[in-house]
């Protein structure tokens, strides 16, 4: 699997549900390419912006796309990560913020 | 100049394009890779970026004794004085 046969195969998953991926290609293609990475490593897609445990069950929530997405789009129109991003977001029509961790502490300390 | 420590993981964008920004700017930085610790070694690693920032997410970035988490350009700038 390459990088960008995931975009394809995902930008066709996501898009219908109001996913996007982010304007910035390279960010996008960085980002695709270190969740192949994770899959290799782990087993698991886990989110190339946290640190991984390599438990399945403890990264459950953090295996892309994570379960915070949806809030975190809903509020700053981006993912942790910018991977998936709202279309005002990728139009300019919001501001583009720095996403903070939304993940509880406890869940990286397992 | 004050003491530059980042941590960081290799397979994070954001965290890329802080070295990036340090490097281009010739900062003498030290940089911990998170997610290529194991054992003893992570734990210690977790703790030390917990002290500076509590959700220990990535990156984090200590300037002498001020914070930076997240990629965030301009405060870096500003607090290495570029």
């Amino acid at each position: 699997m390459t990088p960008e046969k995931l975009y394809q195969a995902l930008k066709k998953s996501q898009e219908p549900k109001g996913y996007f991926f982010n304007r910035d290609r390279e960010l996008v293609m960085d980002l695709l390419q270190a969740l192949l990475t994770n899959k290799q490593r782990y087993g698991y897609m886990a989110c190339p912006c946290r640190l991984a445990s390599g438990d399945r069950k403890q990264d459950a929530d953090i295996i892309c796309p994570c379960v915070y997405r949806e809030a975190d789009v809903a509020e700053y129109g981006s993912c942790y990560c910018g991977l998936y991003v709202s279309r005002e977001w990728n139009q300019g029509e919001i501001p583009h913020q720095y996403v903070p961790e939304r993940r509880p502490l406890e869940r990286l300390l397992g | 100049m004050a003491r530059v420590k980042l941590y960081a993981l290799t397979t994070c964008s954001h965290c890329k394009r802080t070295k990036k920004l340090l490097d281009e700017h010739g900062v003498d930085y030290d940089c911990l890779d998170v997610d290529l610790t194991q054992g003893e070694a992570r734990e210690q690693a977790i703790a030390e970026v917990k002290r500076y920032n509590p959700s220990c997410s990535f990156p984090t970035l200590v300037i002498g004794d001020k914070v930076i988490v997240g990629y965030r350009e301009n405060e870096i700038k500003e607090a290495l004085g570029l």
